[in-house]
């Protein structure tokens, strides 16, 4: 191997600037998060305590964050299933270039790069227009859709260019039906891929605050929730919600990328006996 | 049936059907209906049905649409120039000066994480920074770089800029190191091999297999900048306008039909951007 030259630690320390600038922040409000009852909004630091957080537990100082935590949640889940299945059977769709299909993918990067303001105004005017009020479980559900389906759509293809037919015109060889060969090939090897789908599909919606603001209706997801108490609220009590939130985010992305680093090494382990005969 | 169910162009529908659907009850209506809003004229309480140009009468004859419209641009120009310039770099180090794989996947993961956790929160965590009183003033005090604290530092034009380049640099790192993750590593043998210096291996080979990349990162770092109405609001402390706030102060105001006006104008322009930017990359074929 070749000497690292001069440049490798002159960008090696770019790259440290650039992960403190994009950690630094979040940090500070975790460290500030733990301010005495008498601090403010910034350093120093008036004691050390977790006042802040049981003032969080506290319905009436904060709004009903927990019913909105429940509901962003709820909602988290049913956005990342939905995805999960529609961008699956999207991408395999896509593979089979059908009439259309070109109209198809340009819609659905339309719905990547659409202002998101506009997703919130004109599923919020539709709803109101038909006579149906606007709500998180509807309207906001569709909302989000149109942000979360084009990103697992687009994973499903980077998925699809990359996968070894073989494996599927193996499995027709020996006999398997369409549907066999899905479930029990194709499903099984891009498994891992879904876990990354079904990560931006929860994370997206959970975090999405400008196509819910006008589709989510009189109840309230956490993302508007904490907007609304940025408002009007000027103790730390923001720094622990948002320490939390985040923490929760982080727990999350763990949760879903140590899956899929599971599942991918049980694939490697169990995927093929290549070798293991004579 | 069967006949039917063996062409791929109705498996392909079929399969296709429930992103269709989501993505014509969601988008393609709402967007028409939006159009038709434009053309309705607004009482104080009530949007009423007609056909009037007054909506784009108004946005058009208004000198404040042009200097918003100006302000987006702007923003999303020096936006594309930071992001663009740090994205590429820090893109470029993992790419090519990274040796182990599992120190190069360690690291993009670094950077990609925050992209999962909350925009809003992350605006928040930029107050104990630059406030009057915050980190950023009180440590150029003490260094004494400064005599009294900076005001432009929170609620200004500087603060909404570093928001986005903070929340958006992402969009930039992440397509182009995927496309330089994809050059030949052949390619800068043979061009050092011929004489080539690193900085014109980076200038005649990388930055224009690179350029794809580029092309993706700047459609969604543009388009993110242009639609933007939350960061604007937060970071300037409602003291700056883009063409996003003028349309949510107007939904505000149920001023829908106003609202809607501008938010055809505003689509109108981003798609025009986007048409013109996937002339140069074939989105398909990137991924």
């Amino acid at each position: 191997m070749e000497p690292r030259s001069r440049s490798f630690y002159v960008l090696a320390a770019f790259f440290g600037l650039f992960l403190i600038f994009l950690y630094g922040p979040t940090l500070t409000i975790a460290i500030l998060s733990f301010q005495g009852p008498q601090g403010g909004l910034t350093f120093p630091m008036q004691g050390v305590s977790t006042f802040w957080f049981r003032d969080l537990f506290e319905e009436q100082a904060v709004g009903d964050i927990w019913g909105a935590f429940r509901r962003s949640f709820a909602l988290g889940l049913m956005v990342m299933v939905t995805t999960v299945a529609v961008s699956v059977m999207g991408g395999l769709a896509f593979r089979k270039r059908f009439h259309g299909s070109t109209v198809l993918f340009y819609v659905a990067v339309t719905a990547l790069v659409i202002p998101s303001i506009l997703v919130s105004l004109g599923v919020g005017l539709m709803f109101s227009q038909a006579g149906l009020g606007v709500h998180w479980a509807t309207s906001g559900f569709g909302a989000q859709l149109t942000w979360t389906l084009p990103f697992g759509l687009l994973i499903m293809f980077a998925v699809f260019n990359r996968f070894d037919k073989a494996f599927e015109e193996a499995a027709r060889d020996l006999g398997a039906s369409n549907w066999q060969t899905i479930r029990h090939v194709v499903l099984p090897i891009i498994a891992p891929s879904l876990v990354g789908v079904a990560l931006f599909g929860f994370t997206l919606s959970y975090d999405e605050f400008a196509r819910t603001l006008l589709t989510a209706g009189s109840y309230n997801t956490l993302p508007l929730e904490i907007y609304g108490i940025t408002t009007n609220v000027t103790t730390p009590v923001i720094f622990a919600l948002g320490t939390l939130t985040t923490v929760f985010s982080l727990v999350v992305v763990g949760a879903f990328i140590g899956g899929a680093w599971v599942m991918n090494r049980r694939r490697l382990r169990a995927g093929s006996d290549a070798g293991k005969g004579v | 049936m069967q006949r039917l169910l063996s062409s791929r162009h109705v498996t392909g529908w079929l399969l296709a059907l429930p992103l269709a659907l989501v993505l014509v009850l969601f988008l393609i209506l709402p967007i028409i209906l939006i159009v038709v809003v434009s053309f309705w004229t607004a009482t104080e309480f009530s949007i009423v049905p007609a056909f009037s140009f007054e909506n784009y009468e108004f946005l058009f004859g208004s000198a404040v649409t042009f200097s918003v419209f100006l302000n987006t641009f702007k923003y999303a120009l020096v936006t594309w120039v930071f992001t663009l310039g740090i994205g590429f770099t820090v893109a470029y180090f993992l790419a090519f000066h990274v040796r182990s794989q599992n120190w190069q996947t360690a690291l993009f993961l670094l950077c990609t994480i925050p992209f999962w956790t909350s925009n809003i929160i992350r605006m928040i965590s930029w107050i104990p920074f630059l406030g009057r009183n915050g980190i950023a003033n009180s440590t150029l005090l003490s260094w004494g770089v400064i005599d009294e604290p900076l005001e432009w530092l929170l609620f200004s034009d500087f603060s909404v800029v570093l928001a986005f380049v903070h929340l958006y640099t992402l969009f930039m790192v992440v397509p182009i190191f995927n496309t330089m993750m994809r050059i030949d590593r052949s390619l800068i043998e043979a061009a050092r091999d011929a004489g080539a210096s690193g900085g014109q291996i980076l200038w005649n080979i990388i930055l224009p297999l690179t350029k794809p990349g580029i092309m993706i990162g700047t459609i969604f770092v543009v388009t993110l900048v242009m639609g933007d109405f939350i960061t604007v609001r937060f970071m300037s402390g409602s003291q700056s306008a883009n063409v996003g706030r003028l349309i949510s102060n107007d939904i505000g105001l149920l001023q829908y039909p106003s609202a809607s006006a501008t938010a055809v104008v505003l689509l109108a322009t981003v798609l025009i951007m986007i048409a013109v930017m996937m002339r140069f990359v074939d989105i398909r074929k990137e991924l």
